[in-house]
């Protein structure tokens, strides 16, 4: 074999329109990081290691053909369910919250596995069923979304367990869950917010308020969010210029490596520079759209369509809640923000995405 | 046939699943035109206002820490209060260089090695945006030199500060505790438990005592300011503001008057007193010494004073009161009497001989009586007045050690009283089942015989004894003690009583306590082990004597305590309720080394006796020579 045809055989399985987005992004997260990190190499080169694990990851599953993907499903899934229910028994409990397993040698959090976990075992199920899929199908996997998100909920974790549940309905909503459960399903939840609501203790429901008025913790999350504001709003239409943003190098902006990051990028590079940030991130889910258009099977349709959709709502929720229109729940920015778990979580997915794409056609003959 | 309508659904499938993506494009492309308005809102359309609000002028968030609630005594004297005092503080921030800056000061102000040090200290663990202090306790002089030439030090400011003062000092600080700064350890804690938001701003919390285990009362609850502040830091105009509530203040059971003269009557001996309301568990005196100075540690201590306090054999930081445990020796005599009596291993009139010695059936090993040739016939009356050791060898072995356990532990033995301090010790009520955990040994009926005078595998601490005492004062109805009777809020609407919290009863047949308690007051009165303690008292006290041996005695060897290092000497104990008839205080008195109950013990409890029920005022102490007396107890 020459050496091109090695290289050829390398990236077989890369999608390369995809690969670039990705890549584009990742040049932001370093770019910015180093300003975040007061123009020092320590994060963005941690970041480099934490991107090289992931795209070695990524290379793995896009070299794994479909169907081997499709078996990991059930093995997978069980693996979190059993973590997240020994997370509730002998969790490590931090920040208040028993989010974390100690397993002696890595100290984990089963919810990131889930977040691949959970619209897997879905897809899995609905290929199973395709043939004849009734109503019932459709309660079953959404059983399957509730159990864990049940247990994520109780640690508590609202934030990732709104967004899994968010990458789980959209499976159930692309697998053609009928437009009048959905109805149906939203009125039962707007009739039964006021009964949970009378459920909650005093202080619970204060923090919900405080969520959505941050003058009300002014001291507190509240202040992240007045900081990174008006870092959003001081970046004007072409930013203060890069390393130059005062809000993130006078220490006024917190988390400004990790959830934050975009406030940092936001002040430097100004509306135009989120122009072109939102214009990667479009980019990316857009081929992720085309792939999810092209998937071969049922279940890499399904597959393909939550991985990217929960994409996108990863980043709409980051900036949302940066510039201050979302409550802050604990949500990087995917693929910018500093972060190995995050990282490595989401370019498995796209790695999945990469194998829909480049199997196909074996899968078609 | 069948085949065709699969490959239709199949068509169909793919047209509605591509129906879905398209709606799913539109969704993902709505989300992102939100954002777009946003920016364009925010970067161009406010751009101007947030712009003000970055560059020349910033929002600064200013915590104010709300004051901290005051302990009053339950006549309301002051325990421990706030004083307002200047302090020179500097943001790292806004300070070109901080050393060049601190030597500057110097020559306005003193700044001493100590001030540095502790200086460097906080800017080595300082949370983002706060104002570290240089030196505190400014005079007005040091405040007027410096304000004249404010305007050369950017970033440095007189603040006005509230600064903890504990006006008993060492004798109440087992009790009332100390705050001191917040360190990582605390943060970390705070921010577990989401309080951290509240902290922003304080520079203070609990440590140990009432100031820790009553930590979220007197805190209170941070204010907030928003300010516009210009690039010098200065303060240009007020947004808004969320007033501080200050913390609650505690109304505690404690007697400060009476708990100065429990602490003072102690003379130079190490020990504890807890000294309890039996009607209520209000905890009226609480006593450890040595004390120590607990403004020591507000500011952080310094390395000499700690290790002062940490080495001394005194050991002047231990609460002894709530974590020391001793053998409580004849103490539990009463409490054994009653077990004797309610298993009916015992009755009253059952008289025994005491040639001054008790031996297993069987075994030639000697238990001693502290009186050598015995005291002749005793009944139960008689064994705790002249508190038999014989007698109590005897009936200790026939209840047999689970009975005891069982007995002992509804007195509170052996278990902790959940008095409201942090850090309470549990002492240790033995069991068949305890040694079994710890020594992986059976129980043999000799470790029974010892544990009938207290001695053997027994540890209580004061507090425990105090609390049995109470409750046997109160006829078997305890009550859990507590330090704080009242939580009074800045809204004097809010104020809570502490309710008496009735525990478990205890039944005891009026016949068994009438016994118990008449023997009691027998100790009391001539032919008892504490006459001359209570000599001329105008109430009666029940009490009774102990001893907690330090070191073990060889067999066939004499204690001698004129022989033994003052520090191998044994532990006095004086148990004691009053009056004996319609208790109003029940108290433990413990004198380390102070060798027997009756001559150390007993006085020292008389004095708080006759504080708290007649009003009198012992007159200053000479120092108390610790000498060998001929009786026992």
């Amino acid at each position: 074999m020459t050496r091109r045809q090695l290289w050829l055989r390398f990236i077989a399985h890369l999608d390369l329109p995809l690969l670039l987005g990705i890549g584009l992004l990742m040049l932001v997260s370093l770019l910015v990081l180093y300003s975040a990190d007061n123009a020092s190499w320590g994060q963005p080169l941690k970041q480099m290691l934490n991107i090289a694990v992931a795209l070695t990851c990524m290379w793995l599953i896009a070299n794994l053909p479909l169907h081997y993907l499709m078996r990991t499903a059930v093995p997978v899934y069980m693996l979190g369910m059993a973590l997240l229910i020994g997370v509730a028994l002998f969790g490590e409990i931090s920040h208040g919250a028993r989010r974390w397993l100690n397993l002696g040698i890595v100290t984990i959090q089963p919810s990131e596995l889930m977040k691949i976990g959970i619209p897997l075992m879905m897809a899995w199920y609905f290929e199973k069923h395709e043939a004849t899929l009734t109503l019932k199908n459709y309660f079953v996997a959404a059983l399957l979304l509730l159990m864990p998100v049940a247990l994520i909920v109780r640690q508590p974790d609202l934030g990732t367990s709104i967004l899994i549940s968010a990458s789980g309905f959209y499976v159930l909503f692309l697998a053609g869950l009928s437009w009048r459960v959905m109805g149906g399903l939203f009125v039962a939840a707007l009739a039964s917010a006021p009964v949970l609501w009378s459920m909650l203790h005093d202080y619970q429901r204060h923090r919900i308020l405080m969520l959505f008025d941050p003058s009300q913790d002014a001291l507190g999350k509240g202040y992240h969010t007045i900081q990174a504001t008006i870092a959003v709003g001081s970046g004007g239409l072409l930013g203060k210029g890069y390393l130059n943003g005062t809000q993130t190098h006078l220490e006024f902006l917190p988390e400004r490596t990790t959830d934050f990051i975009f406030a940092v990028y936001s002040e430097e590079f100004g509306l135009l520079g989120n122009l072109i940030l939102l214009g990667i991130y479009l980019f990316v889910i857009g081929r992720g759209f085309v792939i999810t258009a092209n998937a071969s099977t049922y279940f890499t349709r399904l597959m393909a369509g939550s991985i990217t959709l929960t994409f996108a709502t990863y980043a709409f929720v980051n900036m949302g809640m940066v510039s201050g229109i979302l409550p802050v729940v604990g949500v990087p920015l995917p693929l910018v923000s500093y972060g190995g778990t995050s990282m490595l979580t989401l370019l498995l997915g796209f790695g999945m995405l990469m194998s829909i794409e480049t199997h196909k056609k074996l899968v078609k003959t | 046939m069948i085949k065709h309508v699969e490959l239709k659904n199949h068509q169909r499938e793919i047209f509605y699943f591509r129906l879905r993506l398209f709606i799913s494009i539109g969704f993902v492309l709505a989300l992102l035109a939100i954002l777009l308005s946003r920016f364009i809102y925010l970067q161009v359309v406010r751009h101007d206002y947030y712009q003000t609000l970055s560059d020349g002028n910033r929002i600064s968030v200013v915590p104010i820490v709300p004051n901290r609630g005051l302990m009053l005594d339950r006549n309301g004297v002051v325990l421990a209060h706030n004083y307002s005092g200047y302090t020179l503080e500097i943001t790292p921030s806004k300070t070109a260089n901080l050393e060049a800056t601190i030597n500057e000061l110097s020559t306005l102000v003193e700044i001493t090695p100590k001030d540095r040090k502790r200086f460097n200290k906080l800017l080595a663990e300082r949370r983002n945006f706060e104002t570290l202090m240089i030196r505190n306790r400014l005079t007005d002089e040091e405040v007027a030199r410096f304000a004249a030439q404010q305007y050369r030090f950017p970033g440095v400011e007189i603040k006005a500060r509230l600064f903890r003062d504990y006006p008993y000092g060492e004798k109440t600080a087992h009790l009332i505790g100390y705050v001191g700064r917040i360190n990582q350890t605390d943060v970390a804690l705070l921010e577990e438990n989401d309080l951290a938001a509240n902290y922003r701003g304080s520079d203070y919390i609990g440590k140990t005592g009432l100031e820790q285990s009553y930590e979220s009362e007197l805190h209170g609850t941070t204010g907030v300011e928003q300010v516009e502040v210009d690039s010098g830091g200065r303060a240009v105009r007020m947004l808004s503001r969320t007033p501080p509530v200050s913390g609650n203040t505690l109304v505690l059971s404690i007697d400060a008057k009476l708990q100065e003269i429990a602490f003072q009557s102690f003379g130079n001996y190490r020990g504890a007193l807890v000294a309890i309301d039996p009607n209520n568990g209000e905890v009226l005196a609480f006593v450890s010494k040595p004390g120590y100075d607990p403004s020591l540690f507000i500011d952080g201590i310094d390395t000499q004073s700690w290790d002062e306090l940490n080495n001394s054999p005194d050991t002047p930081l231990n609460n002894r009161a709530l974590r020391g445990q001793y053998p409580p020796g004849s103490t539990i005599k009463p409490f054994m009497a009653l077990a004797g009596l309610h298993y009916n291993t015992r009755s009253p009139g059952h008289t025994i001989g005491d040639p001054g010695y008790f031996n297993l059936p069987g075994s030639s090993h000697q238990y001693r009586d502290w009186k050598k040739d015995g005291h002749g016939s005793v009944d139960m009356f008689k064994s705790i007045v002249v508190s038999c050791d014989t007698y109590y060898y005897g009936l200790a072995n026939e209840l047999g050690i689970d009975n005891i356990f069982n007995y002992l532990s509804r007195f509170g033995f052996g278990k902790k009283t959940g008095l409201d301090l942090e850090g309470e010790t549990s002492g240790l009520l033995p069991s068949q089942e305890w040694k079994m955990r710890r020594y992986r040994q059976k129980w043999y009926p000799g470790d029974t015989v010892s544990v009938g005078i207290g001695q053997g595998y027994n540890l209580a601490t004061p507090m425990q004894l105090a609390y049995a005492t109470a409750t046997l004062a109160n006829n078997g109805a305890g009550y859990r003690p507590h330090l704080v009777r009242e939580v009074r809020s800045s809204r004097s609407d809010e104020n809570r009583m502490v309710e008496p919290r009735p525990q478990a009863g205890l039944q005891i047949a009026p016949t068994h306590l009438d016994l118990v308690k008449r023997a009691m007051i027998a100790v009391t009165q001539p032919g008892g082990t504490a006459v001359q303690a209570a000599a001329g008292a105008p109430y009666q006290i029940a009490g009774k004597t102990g001893t907690a041996q330090v070191i073990a005695i060889k067999q066939g060897e004499k204690y001698d305590a004129s022989k033994i290092d003052e520090r191998h000497r044994d532990h006095a104990w004086f148990i004691a309720f009053a009056p004996a008839e319609k208790p109003r205080i029940a108290l433990v008195v413990l004198a380390e080394n102070g060798g027997h109950g009756s001559s150390t013990a007993a006085p020292i409890a008389r004095k708080v006796l006759d504080y708290y029920l007649i009003g009198k005022i012992p007159q200053p102490l000479p120092d108390i020579i610790v000498g060998e007396s001929e009786e026992h107890d």
